[in-house]
């Protein structure tokens, strides 16, 4: 038990820790290193409680994808200049309010979420899944999400498709004159439809472009 | 009560050692095996100075790394430059811990084994990332943000490819992984699979053809240029021990793992790990001939590659596999 707590608290101050540097540190590419190592502490302490699945898909998705994405495009725009001139210009003053309304309603989320835990212990277990405790976790998050919740797992991947179509269709443009390389037209190339055999009498050239 | 876990401690350090020590010479050795291998297939002699038939070849070039100077170039950021081979490092013997070498031979036997090893081998990109991005240098920063492409792009099909082995095999568990293969290898009825696997290997170690990232001819070394001495020992070392991990999750996946050829009197004597290794080995040495074999791809090339047509193929035969045992009632159940 003391192991546990040693473990559990370690993980959870790094966590804590390094959310906080996210936001305070001055170079956007060590705030995504410390975001990386807010999402690897927040896997460890999921599969402290036993969600190995969910751990393991935190660290699959989150670091291995999302956040390789997140350093791609901070790593690629130029973030420390436009910065400065963001914050000297009085363009700022623009987007407080709606920070400001997204952060009431997450805070009273958390109070939500904290007082129903503090209040009525049985929030949790007055739900009716029923928990096998003789299956590995894999297997009941699987027999849940494909049996009771299938429409809301389709209805979630369908979103995540047209959102995907729409981020394609948003950057997409067709470049004119650009020259595009198809094997089939390559291989399918015959020595009579690509060389030309001419006689050229003397000194009379002859004339390529027909 | 103390006395106790330390006695857990020293017997786990026991056993990660254990593997440890030899994975580490055992990457040694296969750099020179890769080097004899190229040098055979080109008709040349290979490193055959060093030792017999140049065995310690590996060695006195780690020996050659750990006298030279470490130079740090003074516009670099220095904790992350610094940090980056030795995530790389980290990362590529972690891994090794899932590894079963044998019923009861791997140090963590956990329930989502695969998903470990993919979850690992997917942060392997970060060391490379963050290498390129301190050296604060033009060549390691091109090399860097290909080589984050190509990954991210390649650890989809291989994420693919690995549910088709788990709806065969209907475990996440690495040893129920091998012991579902004890009928029939998946890498006959998965073939198509197994190499389109091999090949998103190949591109998630960068080993040529897809070697992109430290293309010589057009980045100097990619992400390692700015390294030097020990360094850069450990980031070839990483890489090296990737190889190595993918060969052994390759072999885990497709060749049965620790199981032998045959479950019959003279290859049912030889001790299991020694199957593993063969089967380990046996990949590697088709590594190494594709590295002598092929030239380098293009980097548009690659990424058509990647997504256009591994990725459809994977796919399409997961819904394939998924039908196949559905109908014919074979879909392993719990």
């Amino acid at each position: 038990m003391i192991a546990h707590s040693i473990f559990f608290y370690t993980f959870s101050i790094i966590a804590i820790i390094s959310a906080i540097m996210v936001t305070a540190s001055k170079n956007t590419v060590h705030s995504v290193f410390f975001l990386i190592l807010d999402f690897i502490s927040i896997s460890c302490l999921f599969i402290m409680i036993g969600a190995e699945f969910l751990g393991m898909i935190m660290l699959i998705v989150y670091v291995g994808a999302v956040a390789v994405l997140f350093l791609f495009v901070v790593m690629m725009l130029n973030v420390a200049q436009q910065k400065n001139q963001w914050f000297l210009s009085s363009q700022s003053s623009k987007h407080i309010p709606i920070g400001l309304i997204i952060s009431v309603i997450i805070f009273f989320e958390l109070i939500i979420v904290v007082g129903g835990w503090k209040y009525k212990p049985d929030l949790m277990t007055s739900s009716n899944l029923i928990i096998n405790e003789s299956i590995s976790n894999t297997h009941s998050i699987g027999n849940i999400l494909y049996t009771e919740y299938i429409h809301v797992f389709q209805l979630s991947g369908m979103i995540l498709l047209v959102a995907m179509i729409g981020a394609i269709i948003l950057t997409f443009r067709e470049r004119a004159g650009l020259k595009r390389q198809s094997y089939f037209k390559q291989i399918s190339r015959e020595r009579s439809d690509s060389i030309n055999l001419v006689e050229v009498e003397n000194n009379k050239g002859v004339n390529i472009d027909d | 009560m103390v006395l106790e876990y330390l006695n857990i401690f020293f017997q786990e350090t026991y056993k990660i050692l254990f593997l440890l020590i030899p994975v580490l010479v055992t990457v040694a050795m296969i750099v020179w095996l890769d080097r004899r291998v190229w040098a055979f297939v080109q008709k040349r002699r290979g490193p055959n100075v060093v030792g017999p038939f140049g065995l310690f070849q590996s060695l006195a070039d780690a020996l050659k790394y750990i006298f030279k100077e470490i130079i740090i170039p003074a516009s670099s950021n220095k904790v992350i430059f610094i940090l980056a081979p030795i995530v790389t490092m980290t990362l590529a013997l972690i891994s090794w811990a899932v590894i079963p070498f044998g019923e009861n031979y791997v140090i963590s036997n956990i329930n989502v084994g695969i998903l470990y090893l993919f979850a690992v081998s997917s942060l392997g990109v970060y060391g490379i990332i963050m290498g390129g991005w301190a050296s604060n240098s033009k060549y390691p920063f091109l090399g860097a943000i290909r080589s984050a492409a190509q990954m991210v792009s390649y650890e989809v099909s291989i994420g693919v490819i690995i549910i088709n082995v788990l709806l065969c095999a209907g475990s996440l568990n690495l040893n129920d992984i091998v012991m579902a293969q004890k009928k029939i290898w998946f890498v006959i009825p998965l073939f198509p699979m197994f190499v389109i696997f091999f090949i998103s290997a190949l591109a998630e170690t960068n080993r040529p053809p897809f070697d992109l990232p430290e293309a010589e001819a057009e980045l100097v070394a990619g992400y390692q240029t700015e390294y030097s001495g020990m360094m850069y020992a450990m980031f070839w070392l990483g890489e090296y021990a990737n190889i190595l991990l993918m060969c052994a999750m390759g072999s885990i996946l497709f060749l049965g793992g620790w199981l032998p050829l045959i479950d019959i009197y003279p290859f049912s004597i030889i001790p299991t790990p020694i199957w593993l290794i063969f089967k380990i080995l046996f990949l590697f040495i088709l590594f190494a001939l594709v590295k002598a074999i092929v030239p380098r791809y293009r980097y548009d090339q690659l990424m058509k590659l990647g997504w256009k047509v591994f990725l459809p193929l994977s796919l399409i035969w997961v819904v394939f596999t998924a039908s196949y045992l559905f109908y014919f009632d074979l879909l392993p159940v719990y």
